[in-house]
């Protein structure tokens, strides 16, 4: 059985006749071509496939397709400009050493972003909260951390 | 055959399909992709999943894709050897070490794989960074029954400089003495020799690194301040400050480069230069910084050097990337072919201008003789590749003279050189739960030089939070042969919030033979880090936890068992 999915993502109207138990990281991956997003655990426990999904941060793993119908999704495709130039902070993350092998970066982004969305004060503490979710092994996090706050900083969005 | 995947050491690969296959060299192609991390993981494991995907393709006709679900990979793949080390030690009452006696038992898993090399260069700094008269160590891998134990950062060090590390806190303790001092009036310095009669010759850093950490982490102060409050009566939260001190042993150990023979080189391009070699990028920025030691060779701006796809039917073996040994030994190799290609260019460069050989050389981009700008390199390579065709230029690694290991007397120089770090821990204990918050880490890393220092401290902070879990989170709990823990969800790794802002203090005391004076980087802060934790534990519980993780049950034990004065 499948079933018919309409969806925004990346603002661009998008539809896909999958299982309805299928995993969103799946529907993105394979059958919407979208291998942005990451696979790390398989269990939400990683966060390499988070993405928007109403514009809350989400594990796409975790996610039935038939609960995408109708949702409007941010990939880590959609965060940069149309013309593929980096969003600041994916810029910030090149110059600031806050990518090592990548794996975790994709998601990494996603839940950075909409933290600077959130306009919350990039503090240590709060910045760190904000990527809890999403593990990296390589980075210790410290330079992940420093370059969303460099993004914060030239967003002019707190100290 | 063509086997496309995540690896660290594509020429192991395939040399295992060459065996497995029973087919020539030249039959088959391994390309690196992407590969996410390493950490050693990826050093001899991914022969298992190519040979196969190769079997499964040879039988069925037809492309075939393997891909390990997390639980699988973390059930299959190969993980730290779990080691237990005795040590007996004679100290002077003014806390001068005198001799030790080290035994090491490594736990094997059921097949050897790595485990000679790993138990080797676990037991070559099983002493630590330590100047001792008199050293007998031995070490034993059991065989188990378990899947093989590997390599995984550090490959044998983290768990015998564990040991070390407790015992000079223990000796500090019935010496009453600062376990700081004890460390720098023992620390390696330049001249010492170390247990295989290693004369060290340059690059020792032992004491410069701790002075370092000591300083800028307050330490005298907190150590004072802290046992102080934990006298207090009532205190919850107890307060600790310690700190340790770790040797890293850079590249192959003993013999390992000599015989390797590690080929790496530049081709030319029409615009700048193609780095040549199979070392692999997972993440620590080797291309990155082999393109930036070629463009400085070369004098071009970065981006006019390509990197070559890694695929072992074109490119040279430069050998695996492991052992601290990338930048140092093949970034120094692909430095000296850039250096040859160059030269050669400008003696075209000098021959097509009129210009004398000896006054041509290149700076960003341009050719230039005695102030004179002659062409763009982009000119004179182009002329080059059409009159004379490609240019490319392999070098052989060359072992530094003098540096010599006896596999079998296990006697001289072990590594060429070593890096050196001391790390500081400052963390809080509930007194209740056991639970430890870590406050502060600061880590001074000499690598001899920084050649990309936001790299180097990437390395550092990764390996050093890596190392931070490894104090106090990870253990994987075995049952019946198999992991129980296979999952993210009961592997803890450490989040964000679970670590601090890590201070890095980059030491850069050359090494001679190194590129830019460089020396190994990737796995010296995994040693350090374990050992100041326990080591600040001890300062805010008076409780000394041997074995790890140091979980809060450890933690509680120790306590219980410090009290009742066993």
């Amino acid at each position: 059985m499948t079933v018919r999915l309409s969806m925004t993502v990346n603002g661009q109207p998008r539809t896909a006749e999958v299982p309805p138990l299928k995993r969103l990281l799946d529907v993105l991956r394979e059958d919407l071509g979208l291998t942005g997003t990451k696979e790390g655990c398989g269990e939400g426990e990683c966060g390499a496939c988070t993405v928007l999904i109403d514009g809350e941060l989400a594990c796409s793993c975790l996610v039935a397709a038939a609960q995408a119908d109708g949702t409007r999704i941010v990939t880590i495709e959609g965060i940069a400009g149309r013309d593929e130039t980096l969003a600041p902070v994916q810029r910030c993350f090149v110059e600031q050493g806050g990518a090592q092998c990548g794996i975790c970066t994709p998601g990494m982004i996603v839940a950075a972003q909409r933290f600077l969305d959130s306009g919350a004060e990039p503090s240590d503490a709060n910045v760190r909260a904000a990527i809890a979710g999403n593990l990296c092994r390589c980075t210790g996090y410290q330079k992940i951390v420093e370059a969303i706050q460099a993004a914060a900083r030239e967003r002019g969005g707190g100290a | 055959m063509t086997l496309h995947g995540s690896m660290q050491c594509p020429f192991y690969v395939h040399r295992a399909l060459q065996r497995l296959l029973r087919v020539g060299e030249q039959q088959i192609s391994v390309l690196q992709t992407v590969t996410g991390g390493g950490f050693g993981g990826k050093e001899e494991y991914p022969s298992m999943v190519a040979g196969h995907a190769a079997l499964l393709a040879r039988k069925s006709g037809r492309p075939v894709k393997m891909v390990y679900r997390r639980d699988e990979d973390v059930a299959a793949t190969t993980k730290r050897h779990p080691a237990v080390m005795r040590h007996r030690t004679a100290v002077q009452r003014d806390g001068t070490l005198l001799a030790c006696e080290i035994d090491v038992v490594m736990d094997g898993g059921a097949y050897v794989t790595l485990s000679p090399v790993v138990a080797s260069r676990g037991v070559l700094h099983a002493a630590g960074a330590y100047r001792w008269p008199h050293a007998r160590i031995a070490c034993r891998v059991v065989q188990t029954n378990t899947p093989p134990n590997g390599a995984f950062r550090g490959f044998g060090v983290p768990q015998t400089i564990f040991a070390v590390e407790a015992q000079i806190e223990k000796i500090a303790r019935e010496l009453q003495l600062d376990p700081l001092e004890v460390r720098r009036r023992n620390a390696l310095e330049l001249g010492d020799e170390t247990p295989t009669g290693q004369k060290l010759l340059w690059s020792v850093s032992a004491r410069e690194c701790l002075d370092a950490v000591a300083e800028r982490s307050g330490y005298a102060e907190k150590r004072a301040a802290f046992a102080r409050e934990n006298a207090a009566p009532g205190a919850r939260r107890k307060r600790g400050i310690g700190i340790s001190l770790a040797l890293h042993g850079a590249g192959f150990t003993g013999a390992g480069e000599a015989k390797l023979k590690a080929r790496a080189g530049v081709e030319l391009t029409p615009d700048g230069a193609r780095v040549l070699s199979i070392s692999t990028d997972i993440g620590q920025g080797t291309l990155t910084v082999f393109a930036q030691m070629a463009a400085d060779a070369l004098g071009l701006p970065v981006p006019a050097i390509e990197i070559a796809e890694s695929d072992t039917s074109r490119m040279p073996d430069s050998g695996p990337t492991v052992a601290s040994r990338t930048l140092m030994v093949v970034g120094g190799t692909i430095a000296k072919a850039a250096q040859a290609l160059s030269r050669t260019l400008c003696s075209f460069a000098a021959e097509v201008h009129g210009a004398v050989a000896g006054d041509v050389l290149c700076e960003n981009g341009v050719f230039i003789a005695r102030g004179r700008s002659l062409a763009p390199f982009g000119e004179i390579a182009r002329r080059w590749l059409a009159e004379r065709g490609p240019l490319r230029v392999v070098e052989q690694y060359v072992h530094p003279q003098g540096i010599e290991f006896d596999e079998v007397s296990y006697r001289g120089a072990a590594y060429p050189c070593y890096g050196w770090s001391a790390t500081a821990v400052e963390l809080s204990v509930d007194a209740d739960t056991a639970e430890v918050r870590l406050d502060h880490v600061v880590t001074a890393c000499d690598v001899g030089k920084a050649v990309h220092p936001i790299l180097a401290e990437g390395q550092i902070e990764g390996g050093t939070v890596q190392a931070l879990g490894y104090a106090l989170l990870e253990e994987v709990i075995w049952k019946d042969g198999r992991i129980l823990n296979t999952r993210m969800q009961n592997y803890l790794i450490p989040t964000a919030v679970d670590v601090p802002h890590v201070e890095t203090i980059l030491v850069e005391n050359p090494y001679p033979h190194g590129p830019y004076g460089a020396k190994g980087i990737g796995e010296l802060p995994m040693d350090g880090p374990a050992p100041a934790v326990t080591a600040a534990l001890l300062h805010a519980t008076s409780a000394l936890v041997c074995e790890l993780p140091a979980t809060p049950e450890r933690i509680l034990r120790a306590i219980d068992a410090a009290k009742a004065g066993r």
